[in-house]
């Protein structure tokens, strides 16, 4: 019995394969944006957890030098010889084999130093050191290096792409700077009788890990980001599977009734029907996850080099199977499966045998639902905004919660507001076929709005993050446009050398701007402070967030100091406040905007910083010159003075590198949005093709009654296309609050700056046409099998059996 | 002539696991005048309700002809076809087949506006004679089954049509309704001067018509 | 860029114990460009109290058996290595000299020990020979021998450890003696040797810090200095080596080298009161292990009875502290003894034993 009767349900699939593969494609599709964005979380938390691993790490004090330049040998010897336990360490870039690569040399030698963990390779000493000595390398960088050097490529699974280590002799060979180092671990553990650091190493002082620069925190908003595309995507997945599977239901439902009525109990039919929800949730559990490894694996270099350029996280490009993110998918799966076909078996479970087969009628019950459902959405709405105006500096919990609240406060709004606006439609309605349309739309509704809230909630996420990703491209490229004034800067590397080629420098530039920046607590955080001369270029360009008159004289007079957007949000700080740094209070002239930067930076003039840091001494330059001169300067510098290429950089490499780092940052957020953009469109295909079938009945008369079937297929691509339209035209209020919680509030709370909102009415354009268009392709299927409809079809409704 | 219908044939092709192609009619012939009515009566499958479909011209004969008012619609394009239905015709079905999203007024009015010939006066009075007035904003799925056939009938007679086709209009209804509810449409039916053809396949109301015909086996009797 | 958390990434790579952990087997290694020991050696003082870049391995190496004024006895180690990828010396980074040491307080009940490493060529370690200085990190062997008295006569010596540190004088009260024939002592039949000297004979004083608390001390030190290539037989697997500060002024070292491959190798060097060294050929002396211990993965005697028949000697050595394990990078067994009649049971001296290749 049972058996026959699953061959009898199951027939039905045999019999409708197209809605199977939609079942299946759109569970395996929300599995798969889901799995792939859990999958590029696994991947980068792992490279945290790699490098966590290595040494705990933020908890390690390292000492640099005072001016922010190099640490002589030296001074770590005698550090050494006094009791010290600290450990060189120098780092640099260089190119290798045409590779622009940061090299990190380290002494094995500075062992207590350095906490136990399992090694690396069992070569042992001596060939680390070598010669030739050993690098070790990423593995899709030691691939690239392979056989391209003189010293053994090691492959290491815990380093970042681009970046070797090596002994410190080779390293410093390499960079050709043996005499001078980078900075110095400090141990945790030092004797207690040692000699006090500021006599035998006054030029160096501790930094302590930076608070914020906690790597899972920091790049927790980033992966919450993610998560949230994922769930949000997963969600539309959901709204495919549930309308494939009241279909599925809709459609069988006489054959429940015969089923029944021949003596099946509803327990086993139930049970039966779960069984097949179970295979279907695990086939397209696999197929979903096996496509997001796809989608994981083609975006991962990109979220990588994100992780990378903006927060310097040590992520891999390369992505491995992890068993968490598998079964996560999996489990997903089942779950969307239990959540969307849930109701439609309890609803089978409680079904009286011989129960009508029709359609429900939706359109009294929804009324009261709806009512319902827009005080729900209010309130949402309310506590999204609420939430937006608590806690000062936004925190990111709660920006993100007040995100959530209005974007589902926002999608349960829709079909309420939608209802409006058909109403007043078929109010507005002349004729009979307009009244019909508006009518008729309102009363399919219900059937359409999950489908139409994916598509709010698509377009507002992309209307919201096009928007934050636009101002930030507009904000950044002119802030550094402001902000790097000069068109050649130089680092000299030392105090003596800059002082040697300052007659070098006096002969090519018209301008020489001494920069020294050095290390200092500022309102009791560790930071930094920069000495900025009295120069127009600085007085025009500066991005100051609050210009005000007689800033810059009061910077060149000694009367105050600019701090950074971030230190002002963390320290509530406003202009005319005081800043300590070192413990001089001075007031606070201005605040300026300082992306890209996630520590407190205050700039006082030349004689305050004379004053605060007497033993500073000039290192960097920045230079107005003529470009064209820079070759020749270049060769002057790099053969009197020994300068290396990157001690001397032009502003144009400078502006494109750092835009480089900037759009690798959002690809992903892009491609996720084409991604979810695109599932909700299937979702409005599937809802369409569901009520297709439920809707015959409906349309059946109209024909009969003298409307021809291209009409009325023509009538269902419009509806289609003004749904999409008034749903795109609320989902762009949706979209910019988005944008604005983004911008002003959680930027804010992961990155210390907030940025000005730029409006891209073109964009919106362009995206309501696309969700039309969608929406349109979405239903041309539906209406053109409508308008071909056999008439044979069509004139069932009329017989007596339905 | 209302209506002329000569030899006509319709044939269904083999369904499949059957041998042999069904003959649903047979050369069938048959007319009718403005303010005639006829019963068309006959067993289940006796292709009363094919008849009926080819006249409304929801599908096609393979041969014979169709005159409606004169004209023969014999190779007319849907959209000529919609377009007699909705300005000539007039249809009642057995499963009333309302339209559930509008309410009994715009469903009274619906196919006489579709038709571009809305009479405010002619839809009130319609709709007070079938004892509708006071159920004017109710959706279909509010009315009972006798109430949604009588806003069927409202919805045909409302627009004016020449010709009204029923086809069982009361087989869903009891027998009391069904009678209150024919007496509503005979009576509205003379009035407005059309000419009626009832199908149906009880001898009962058959004989409250003008005139009866029997079919069977795809023939007139 | 976050450069901290590329250091991290760095750090795993290295591991001090990595390469030093071939530790003494190392010294079986191939000399290859290395130069090798040659018999009938001229030293030349004070330039072979430094260092001799061109072979693979040299050690300064002190053992001194101390007491407090409450008679409690303590051995104090103090060991400088210099072990070279390659042979030579460069300047800066890239000095193929690599440095370390270990250093230990040993008492009956406590060890406690401490160990350093460092590069080459940096100034963070080395020894000169005028004025002699010895040193790696904070740690120092410093000489303050007045002109024309020898280098190693009077020094100055400080290490500290996690949990210990002391600062002792050393004056020597007898000449610097040569082991094996002139100070080139084979190690094997088949042929390795190394260059060997010492100073076996210093009075100390100076302190040690305790856990608890500071502790002057007084008693005798032995230094050991060794420099060789390929000082070992590939199938001798480890030593046993003895220093010994006899009561009646006469002094004793003996070793044993242990090979798998055949007899062990069993030489030694007496010193009579009047400083004269009389080697002691592979035969002349009897090692006998008595009882062993158990110290983590080893099993090693920590009671022996030494016989040198022609010299009158019969004694019993016994470890002040059996658990004296070096856990360093090698890890070995030294820690001070004290020395018995055999027959009579009576104290008559103390010194020093060193073991490896147990582990």
């Amino acid at each position: 019995m049972k058996r026959a009767a699953a061959h009898a349900l199951w027939s039905h699939w045999r019999r409708h394969p197209g809605q199977a593969l939609t079942l299946v494609l759109g569970l395996a599709l929300a599995t798969a944006l889901w799995t792939g964005v859990q999958a590029i979380n696994a991947e980068a938390r792992a490279s945290y957890a790699r490098a966590t691993a290595v040494l705990t790490q933020d908890a390690q004090t390292t000492l640099i030098a005072r001016d922010g330049g190099t640490i002589p040998v030296a001074t770590y010897v005698r550090l050494r010889r006094a009791g010290w336990q600290v450990a060189p360490v120098l780092e640099g870039t260089t190119r290798l084999a045409g590779r622009t690569v940061t090299l990190l040399g380290l002494d094995p030698l500075s062992g207590p130093v350095l906490p136990q963990t399992a090694p690396l390779g069992s070569g042992g000493i001596a060939p680390f050191i070598g010669p030739p000595g050993q690098l070790y390398a990423a593995p899709d960088t030691a691939a690239q290096l392979n056989g391209a050097v003189q010293p053994e490529i090691v492959v290491s699974d815990d380093l970042p792409p681009d970046h070797l280590i090596g002994d410190i002799a080779l390293v410093a060979r390499l960079l050709g700077r043996p005499d001078h180092l980078t900075r110095l671990v400090l141990a945790p553990a030092q004797a207690t009788d040692l000699p006090p650091l500021d006599q035998i190493a006054p030029a160096l002082i501790r930094a302590d890990p930076a608070p914020g620069s906690d790597l899972a925190g920091l790049t927790d908003s980033f992966h919450l980001n993610l998560t949230a595309f994922a769930a949000l995507a997963f969600a539309v997945g959901l709204f495919i599977v549930h309308s494939a599977i009241g279909l599925a239901f809709e459609q069988r439902r006489p054959m429940y009734r015969t089923l029944r009525a021949l003596g099946l109990s509803a327990r086993a039919l139930t049970g039966l029907l779960a069984l097949e929800l179970l295979a279907v949730a695990l086939m397209a559990g696999l197929l979903g996850v096996a496509m997001g490894y796809g989608i994981a694996a083609a975006l991962l270099p990109d979220v990588a080099a994100t992780l990378r350029g903006l927060y310097g996280a040590p992520a891999r490009d390369s992505l491995g199977l992890r068993p968490g993110w598998i079964a996560a998918g999996l489990l997903m799966s089942l779950l969307g499966t239990v959540v969307a076909g849930g109701q439609a078996l309890w609803r089978l479970h409680r079904l009286p045998i011989l129960a009508s087969a029709a359609p429900r009628a939706w359109r009294r019950a929804s009324t009261k639902g709806l009512g319902w459902q827009g005080g729900l959405a209010g309130l949402l709405l309310l506590a999204a905004g609420l939430l937006t105006q608590t806690a000062a500096p936004p925190h990111l919990g709660s920006a993100f919660a007040s995100l959530a609240a209005m974007m589902l406060g926002a999608a349960l709004a829709l079909p309420p507001l939608l209802a409006g606006l058909l109403a007043l439609g078929t109010r507005l309605a002349r004729g009979p076929v307009a009244q019909w349309f508006w009518a008729d739309s309102q009363q399919q509704l219900p059937g359409l709005s999950l489908a139409l809230m994916a598509l709010l909630l698509a377009l507002a996420a992309n209307i919201g993050v096009s928007t934050m990703v636009g101002s930030f491209r507009t904000t950044f490229t002119g802030w550094l446009d402001q902000r790097l004034v000069a068109d050649v800067y130089i680092d000299a590397g030392s105090p003596e050398t800059a002082q040697a080629v300052l007659p070098a420098l006096r002969q090519t530039a018209t301008a020489i701007l001494p920069r020294i920046t050095t290390e200092a607590r500022l309102n009791g955080h560790p930071g930094e402070v920069q000495l900025l001369s009295d120069d127009h270029s600085y007085r025009d360009h500066w991005p100051l967030l609050s210009p005000a008159a007689g800033v810059w004289e009061g910077l060149a007079e000694g009367r105050g100091a600019l701090i950074n957007e971030q230190l002002a949000y963390r320290s509530g700080l406003a202009p005319g406040d005081p800043v300590t740094l070192d413990g001089t209070a001075l007031p606070i002239l201005a605040i300026y905007s300082d992306y890209g930067n996630p520590r407190p930076q205050a700039i006082v003039g030349a004689a305050t910083f004379a004053a605060l840091f007497p033993d500073r001494a000039v290192q960097r330059y920045g230079l107005h010159m003529d470009p064209e001169d820079l070759p020749a300067l270049r060769l002057d510098l790099e053969g009197r003075f020994g300068l290396r290429p990157d001690q001397i950089i032009d502003q144009a490499s400078i502006k494109a590198a750092s835009l480089r780092v900037f759009e690798q940052t959002f690809t992903v957020t892009a491609a996720l949005n084409v991604l979810t953009l695109g599932v909700a469109g299937v979702a409005i295909l599937t809802s369409l093709l569901t009520l297709a079938s439920l809707r015959l009945p409906q349309i059946a008369p109209l024909w009969a009654l003298g409307m021809t079937r291209a009409r009325l297929g023509q009538l269902e691509l419009l509806r289609a296309g003004v749904l999409a339209l008034f749903t795109a035209i609320l989902a762009l209020p949706v979209g910019l609050a988005l944008a604005w919680i983004l911008l002003a509030r959680v930027n804010v709370a992961a990155f210390g700056w907030r940025l000005p909102m730029v409006l891209f009415p073109g964009d919106w354009a362009l995206l309501g046409g696309i969700a039309v268009l969608a929406a349109l392709a979405a239903a041309a299927w539906p209406a053109r099998r409508l308008a071909t409809r056999p008439a044979a079809d069509l004139l069932k409704v009329f017989a007596s059996e339905r | 002539m209302l209506l002329q219908v000569q030899s006509l044939t319709k044939t269904y092709p083999a369904a499949p696991g059957t041998d042999a192609a069904r003959h649903v009619l047979s050369g069938v012939s048959l007319t009718l005048d403005a303010g005639e009515t006829l019963a068309l009566t006959g067993e289940s499958g006796s292709g009363k309700s094919t008849l009926m479909t080819l006249i409304a011209g929801l599908d096609r004969p393979d041969s014979g002809q169709i005159r409606i008012e004169g004209a023969d619609i014999a190779g007319w394009p849907d959209r000529r076809l919609a377009q007699m239905r909705r300005r000539q015709i007039g249809l009642i079905f057995q499963q009333f087949n309302l339209i559930p999203s509008l309410d009994v007024a715009a469903n009274l009015a619906f196919q006489a506006r579709l038709a571009g010939r809305f009479d405010q006066g002619w839809t009130a009075i319609v709709a007070q004679r079938l004892g509708l007035d006071g159920h004017l904003s109710l959706y279909p799925e509010q009315l009972s089954g006798g109430q949604q056939q009588r806003v069927a009938i409202g919805r045909a007679l409302a627009a004016r049509p020449a010709l009204v086709l029923a086809d069982e209009p009361t087989g869903n209804l009891d027998e009391a309704t069904a009678d209150r509810v024919i007496d509503l449409m005979l009576e509205l039916v003379i009035d407005s001067g059309a000419g009626l053809l009832m199908v149906t396949h009880s001898s009962r109301l058959a004989a409250r018509l003008g005139r009866r015909t029997h079919l069977s086996h795809g023939r007139l009797a | 860029m976050s450069v901290r958390s590329l250091l991290c990434a760095g750090l795993i790579a290295l591991q001090p114990s990595l390469g030093l952990a071939q530790g003494f087997a190392g010294l079986a290694s191939d000399a290859e460009g290395f130069a090798l020991p040659q018999p009938n050696p001229s030293f030349s003082f004070p330039r072979d109290h430094g260092p001799h870049p061109a072979f693979r391995i040299e050690w300064w190496y002190v053992t001194a058996n101390l007491s407090d004024t409450a008679g409690r006895d303590y051995g104090v180690q103090w060991t400088l290595f210099r072990s070279a990828l390659h042979p030579g010396e460069t300047a800066g980074w890239d000095s193929p000299q690599i440095w370390f040491a270990h250093a230990a307080v040993t008492s009956a009940q406590r060890h406690l020990v401490g160990q350093s490493y460092a590069r080459g060529g940096i100034g963070q370690a080395g020894v000169t020979a005028t004025p002699f200085a010895a040193f790696i990190n904070d740690w120092a062997m410093t000489g303050r021998a007045g002109p024309g008295q020898d280098g190693l006569s009077a020094l100055d010596l400080t290490a500290r450890g996690p949990d210990f540190a002391y600062d002792l004088q050393l004056d020597a009260d007898g000449p610097l003696i040569r082991h094996g024939d002139g100070g080139y002592s084979v190690k094997s039949p088949r042929g390795q040797a190394s260059y060997y000297y010492a100073q076996p004979g210093y009075q100390v004083s100076g302190h040690l810090d305790l856990p608890s608390g500071p502790v002057a001390v007084t008693g005798q030190a032995w230094l050991d200095r060794e420099w060789s290539s390929q000082p070992l037989a590939p199938s001798q697997t480890g030593w046993d080596w003895f220093s010994l500060h006899l009561d009646s002024g006469d002094k004793l070292m003996v070793y044993r080298l242990r090979d798998t491959d055949g007899a062990d190798f069993n030489p030694g060097t007496w010193i009579g009161q009047d400083g004269t060294a009389h080697y002691l050929n592979d035969g002349e002396i009897t090692l006998t292990a008595q009882e062993t211990t158990s110290i983590a993965t080893a099993t090693l005697p920590t009671t022996w009875r030494i016989t040198v028949p022609h010299r009158q000697i019969d004694v019993i050595v016994t470890a002040l502290n059996p658990q004296a394990w070096m856990d360093t990078t090698p890890a070995y067994w030294e820690g001070p003894v004290q020395v018995t009649d055999a027959a009579s049971g009576g104290a008559v001296g103390r010194g020093y034993l060193e073991m490896t290749g147990y582990d």
